[in-house]
């Protein structure tokens, strides 16, 4: 569990989402999602594929613009916010991918330093070897640095997407699914960093999982998504045995209780 | 609700108005997209180095594709004119014919058509890439716009290397001609250039260039379009590559009617 700070702002979450809707075409992906993230803490949210959980945390990002609902970030309602406002919000997010998503054109310090030099904060040579500082705290050489990312394992690719997220040092971070298609073991193991670098960055960091083992590595709180909805939040360490049948059934991951996959016959 | 013979009728007309309202409705959006590309361009920050490699890939690797169906293109040309001038005792204009037909149209048709070959699949493929493996949704968490910088530098360096590939187009079409003049056709080397240089005027090199630089823009634009709209995994960068190529080769013919119209309507 993460839990590094307790927020400055003792009642103000450090974002809350209400009543967030959105749908593509026909399918009603989000329908009226509220939940509050405390500052300092560590959100897991949980769901099913195709439960909303990757449209909220894009929503929240602004990569998708909801249909309905608000978004506050500090207190700040991120949708009334200029376009410059915006980016500067998003200066204090960092974001693990799923896949990685790492450039391909660019060698992995790069990829590191990618924002500090996007930003013009750092000059090139600086940013070289504040890569090769990074990619040590995620327990990477610095000669790996000068490889390109299709030279990289998965686990591999994952230390380096978050070595990325963190490089700017940003005081929000999410995470996709940081261990899907990798083994239990790396898993493990990128667990452990998140939990690490967040702690050491103090940032409040959101992820969403539909992994229980690392769900409750990560998280001090885990809310549950189903069709769109928050049907469920508490500790995630209570994961399992919440009391909730639809939590606990997915949690155990059994094919019998009240959720019922769609699959066609 | 039963369906009539009359509705049945009308099904033609329905899909022709929805081709249409779809074909307006791309155009809006890509005219959308162009626009906010330029604005790019001249806000910071900028990227001069991400200008320069599209500006080396286009201008510097398309250059053997492009003057190879220059100098081609130009000894066809002369071979042709000759074969047609000489029923009527004409030869003389075959230096006339090949340097402004080079320079007008097929200096800066067939380059076009090179590097949208090649420039367009090649940056749709990329940046279908690049969205459909969620790169381009990492440039916005990273404090990076897209447009900024994917688009806006492909869409400059397209913009001012198709006419310097014109240049040398013209060029070696030129002398293509000149090859298969004075060494087949029995032309005195001194002659034909005399000809050619004689005939041609400054309007004639600088309304291909505009040409060129219109294509350079569409090439551009249209594989950067496709590639930031794809989605659907591979297929959808497949289709991606194929609509950059297909619209772009489509516009630079449709574009150079037009542009002749204009530039030339006396």
């Amino acid at each position: 569990m993460i839990s590094t700070r307790q927020g400055t702002m003792s009642d103000v979450p450090k974002i809350r989402l209400r009543g967030l809707r959105k749908a593509f075409g026909a399918k009603q992906v989000l329908d009226g999602v509220d939940l509050d993230i405390r500052a300092g803490h560590s959100m897991v949210i949980l769901g099913g594929s195709g439960s909303g959980k990757s449209v909220t945390l894009k929503c929240i990002l602004g990569l998708i613009t909801p249909d309905a609902g608000t978004i506050e970030i500090d207190g700040r309602d991120v949708s009334k916010l200029s376009r410059v406002e915006r980016e500067q919000v998003n200066d204090r997010i960092g974001m693990l991918f799923q896949n990685g998503a790492l450039f391909d054109s660019l060698p992995v310090w790069e990829n590191v330093s990618f924002k500090l030099l996007a930003q013009r904060r750092i000059s090139r040579r600086a940013a070289r070897d504040k890569a090769a500082e990074v990619l040590a705290q995620v327990g990477l050489a610095a000669s790996v640095g000068d490889l390109s990312p299709a030279e990289l394992s998965g686990g591999m690719q994952k230390r380096v997407g978050l070595a990325r997220a963190i490089a700017a040092e940003p005081d929000i971070i999410f995470f996709d699914e940081p261990t899907t298609g990798l083994d239990p073991i790396m898993g493990a193991v990128i667990d452990g960093l998140i939990v690490d670098v967040v702690k050491r960055l103090g940032a409040t960091a959101v992820s969403i999982t539909h992994d229980m083992a690392s769900a409750r590595r990560i998280g001090d709180d885990a809310a549950m998504i189903h069709r769109g909805q928050i049907i469920w939040r508490g500790e995630a360490r209570s994961l399992g045995d919440t009391g909730n049948a639809m939590v606990d059934q997915f949690a155990r991951g059994e094919r019998e209780g009240p959720i019922q996959m769609e699959l066609r016959k | 609700m039963e369906r009539t013979l009359s509705d049945r009728l009308l099904d033609p007309v329905a899909a022709l108005g929805r081709a249409v309202i779809g074909l307006l409705r791309a155009t809006g959006a890509i005219a959308l997209f162009a626009g906010e590309a330029i604005s790019h361009l001249v806000r910071p920050p900028f990227y001069g180095r991400l200008f320069l490699k599209a500006f080396v890939e286009i201008a510097w690797f398309s250059l053997p594709v492009v003057a190879l169906t220059a100098v081609f293109t130009g000894m066809v040309l002369a071979l042709q004119s000759y074969t047609g001038f000489s029923r009527f005792n004409a030869e003389g204009a075959v230096a006339n014919v090949v340097v402004l037909s080079i320079t007008r149209e097929l200096g800066p048709v067939l380059a076009g058509l090179m590097v949208a070959g090649r420039i367009g699949a090649a940056f749709a493929a990329e940046i279908g890439t690049m969205r459909v493996t969620d790169q381009i949704d990492a440039l916005s968490t990273l404090s990076t716009n897209p447009m900024k910088y994917l688009v806006a530098p492909r869409l400059l360096a397209g913009t001012l290397a198709l006419p310097l590939l014109v240049l040398v187009a013209d060029t070696l079409g030129v002398m293509g001609g000149w090859l298969i003049g004075t060494q087949q056709l029995g032309f005195a080397s001194g002659a034909y250039l005399k000809a050619t240089f004689d005939f041609l005027q400054v309007a004639d090199v600088v309304s291909g260039l505009i040409k060129a630089a219109v294509f350079g823009f569409v090439i551009t634009l249209m594989g950067c379009w496709a590639g930031y709209r794809s989605g659907g995994g591979a297929q959808g960068v497949g289709r991606a590559t194929t609509s950059a190529v297909v619209a772009s080769s489509i516009l630079i013919l449709a574009l150079d009617y037009m542009l002749t119209a204009v530039l030339f309507s006396r």
